[in-house]
């Protein structure tokens, strides 16, 4: 029963994010009609062709896919997070890769200097404004390189002051703690560079708004080896979801399992973060939304939580490209809404004793 | 209902062999075996061996030398030596803090302690993983939280030692895991997640997973948490099966009632071992007096040895 549900919900997902795609593919400032007409026709106007098939193929289409992707990731990491830490809270960002994130990008814009200014165009512009991730490809790949780099390095952190991943509580201290001083040393590097903070902004609020084909290459890659390493590992969490000595006793070696997936953790975070920013919620909510629909063990849930963020975040870049057109939301403060709205709505039905499937 | 209860004489070799008489208050109990086949009220299984105890295997299977676990300067366990025999059904007990359930957690491996513990003559270290996984099963205290899982799924996950890794399950692995379930009442509900369960009925799915890796050493640690006076019942039905069809259990306990059903009773105080014996022997139930401080006698009653609180 629960497998019927479990493959329902798996092609509805796939549905919702055909049907996704389609519309991402038509939403835009260009409108819809004005680009079919010279793509359909393109002896009519060559210059016409060139530019819609531009707006199309250049950057509708892999933004489109590349939200999909990052949701994707970003999901997946957040069901590894709650079975790995055991804890339905745990989020994607709890390694301090985040925070390592921002800090690598807040030092690469300092670094960068005046540069910064320019690059920090406006964020509510909607055009070709957002700063880092546009302009050059040079500064962007940096940029990128920079977040993921910050990204890994706080995970080494908080693993050598965890001193290894055998307990998950004094993993999750780490994390908190070096979430806390990576964040204040973020913002000493910005009161010292003002002019990065605007295009340090725009990271923190997570944009899809220029994923191109190479970060969507870069990303699915990624996807299909941390959905394959995630596959492999589903036993071991499902044996840890019984406790530690249970899991141990039954034969589990955990010391490496974990370290591989702290690294498939750490490696998906990364990678997502670096190319959109950091994007709230995606991870923490996509596993509960699944829950909430179907009971089902490790391998499936991961599965089916990297579908539901991928869904959740292509409809929220949908929605921050088409609420206020043509004016355009960051889509991290979307998601951010979005999911601490079901949240509340998750700890309204657990205190009004209607919990099917509340975790909280 | 197993009913008739076979004639004293009859049963196994275990403590003394008087005919039993009650013990008076502070801790003279004299005697004897307590009448042990009987008068266990059965959630309504077949009838069980009761009777066929202390059986065929008596060689050790579980083997502590000096043994020592704890924090710092505070050791639980303080260098114990151990020898627990095959084919019976051994209880620890002993005062809140006494180290039982370290104790158990270091004869299966869970925890890291000073000394050498042997299984079947091996010691735990040299076991391959696997092969330790499929000899010795372990059923944990309070530890659950695999809530989305189904009874099922939670079930097989006792098989894992038995797969190779990414090995869908077999027909011996659906088998067990039946068994597993009915032997402990949870068939009915294998389609439920493990979150939708009463505590009792969690606790019924977590010993068949237990069961469900057909070891021949199961280490118990408080098994009888959250289960109602029938399923208690059961549980010792079950352990007496299991015990004569040749497996080695190790259960703590609390309810001192409850453990003296036990073949052999290991008394435990303050990190160290006051008694090992039979569970009939009147020294046993000496030393379980003292370790309660002479606040529980041990009495004879309806043909079961039962704990009685002192005032």
């Amino acid at each position: 029963m629960n497998l019927r549900h479990a493959s329902l919900l798996a092609w509805g997902l796939g549905l919702v994010s055909l049907g996704l795609v389609v519309l991402g593919f038509c939403i835009g400032s260009a409108g819809f009609e004005n680009l079919l007409r010279p793509l359909l026709n393109p002896a009519d106007d060559p210059v016409q062709t060139a530019m819609a098939r531009q707006i199309v193929w250049d950057i509708r289409l892999p933004r489109t896919l590349g939200a999909w992707m990052a949701g994707a990731l970003l999901g997946l990491a957040g069901a590894v997070a709650q079975g790995l830490f055991r804890n339905p809270l745990a989020d994607p960002y709890l390694l301090g890769s985040a925070s390592g994130a921002s800090l690598g990008v807040a030092l690469a814009l300092a670094g960068l200097g005046g540069a910064g200014g320019m690059l920090g165009g406006n964020m509510m512009n909607g055009a070709v404004a957002v700063s880092m991730f546009s302009s050059s490809l040079w500064v962007r790949l940096g940029l990128t390189g920079a977040a993921f780099c910050g990204a890994v390095l706080a995970v080494i952190l908080t693993l050598t002051l965890a001193r290894g991943v055998q307990h998950t509580l004094r993993l999750l201290l780490a994390g908190v703690i070096v979430g806390v001083v990576l964040g204040a040393t973020t913002s000493l590097v910005l009161l010292f560079s003002p002019d990065s903070l605007q295009a340090m902004q725009a990271f923190m609020l997570g944009s899809t708004g220029f994923v191109g084909w190479t970060a969507f290459g870069l990303m699915a890659t990624v996807w299909a080896l941390c959905l394959a390493a995630a596959w492999v590992l589903a036993r071991v969490l499902d044996g840890l979801s019984l406790g530690e000595a249970t899991a141990h006793s039954l034969g589990l070696p955990l010391a490496p399992l974990r370290a591989a997936l702290v690294a498939v953790l750490a490696l998906a975070t990364g990678t997502a973060v670096a190319q959109t920013g950091l994007i709230a919620f995606v991870g923490l909510a996509a596993p509960h939304l699944v829950r909430a629909v179907v009971k089902v063990p490790h391998g499936r849930l991961m599965g089916l939580a990297s579908l539901m963020g991928a869904v959740l975040l292509a409809s929220a870049d949908l929605l921050a490209r088409g609420l206020i057109a043509p004016q355009e939301l960051p889509v991290g403060v979307l998601t951010a809404v979005l999911g601490g709205g079901y949240l509340l709505w998750l700890m309204h039905r657990r205190t009004s004793g209607l919990a099917a499937g509340g975790v909280l | 209902m197993s009913a008739a209860r076979p004639p004293e004489g009859a049963k196994a070799p275990v403590g003394g062999s008087d005919p039993h008489t009650v013990g008076e208050r502070g801790g003279s109990v004299s005697a004897a075996r307590p009448p042990e086949g009987a008068k266990v009220p059965m959630g309504g299984s077949d009838p069980h061996p009761m009777g066929a105890r202390g059986g065929s295997g008596s060689a050790t299977v579980l083997e502590a030398f000096s043994v020592r676990a704890g924090l710092g300067e505070a050791p639980i366990l303080q260098g114990l030596d151990l020898a627990l025999a095959g084919g019976r059904w051994t209880s620890i007990v002993g005062p809140n803090g006494a180290g039982k359930s370290t104790l158990l957690k270091v004869l299966a491996g869970l925890l890291r302690a000073e000394g050498r513990v042997e299984l079947l003559g091996r010691p735990l270290a040299d076991w391959p993983r696997a092969e330790r996984a499929r000899t010795l099963s372990w059923l944990g205290q309070n530890e659950a939280a695999a809530d989305d899982l189904t009874v099922y799924d939670v079930a097989m996950l006792g098989r894992l030692p038995h797969q190779p890794w990414m090995a869908p399950a077999s027909a011996a692995d659906h088998a067990a895991v039946e068994q597993a379930l009915r032997a402990t009442q949870a068939w009915d509900w294998r389609g439920r997640s493990l979150g939708a369960l009463s505590g009792g009925e969690r606790q019924r799915v977590l010993l068949a997973r237990a069961l469900a890796v057909q070891a021949q050493v199961l280490l118990m640690d408080e098994p009888l948490a959250n289960l109602d006076p029938p399923h208690q019942a059961d549980w010792l039905c079950l352990v007496r099966e299991l015990v004569a069809a040749g497996k080695t259990v190790i259960s703590v306990l609390h309810e001192i009632s409850m453990a003296l059903h036990a073949d052999d009773l290991v008394v435990m105080q303050q990190g160290r071992i006051l008694h090992h014996g039979a569970c009939a022997d009147p020294r046993a139930h000496r030393a379980l007096e003292q370790v309660f401080q002479h606040r529980i006698a041990i009495h004879a009653l309806a043909g079961q040895w039962v704990a009685l609180p002192l005032p």
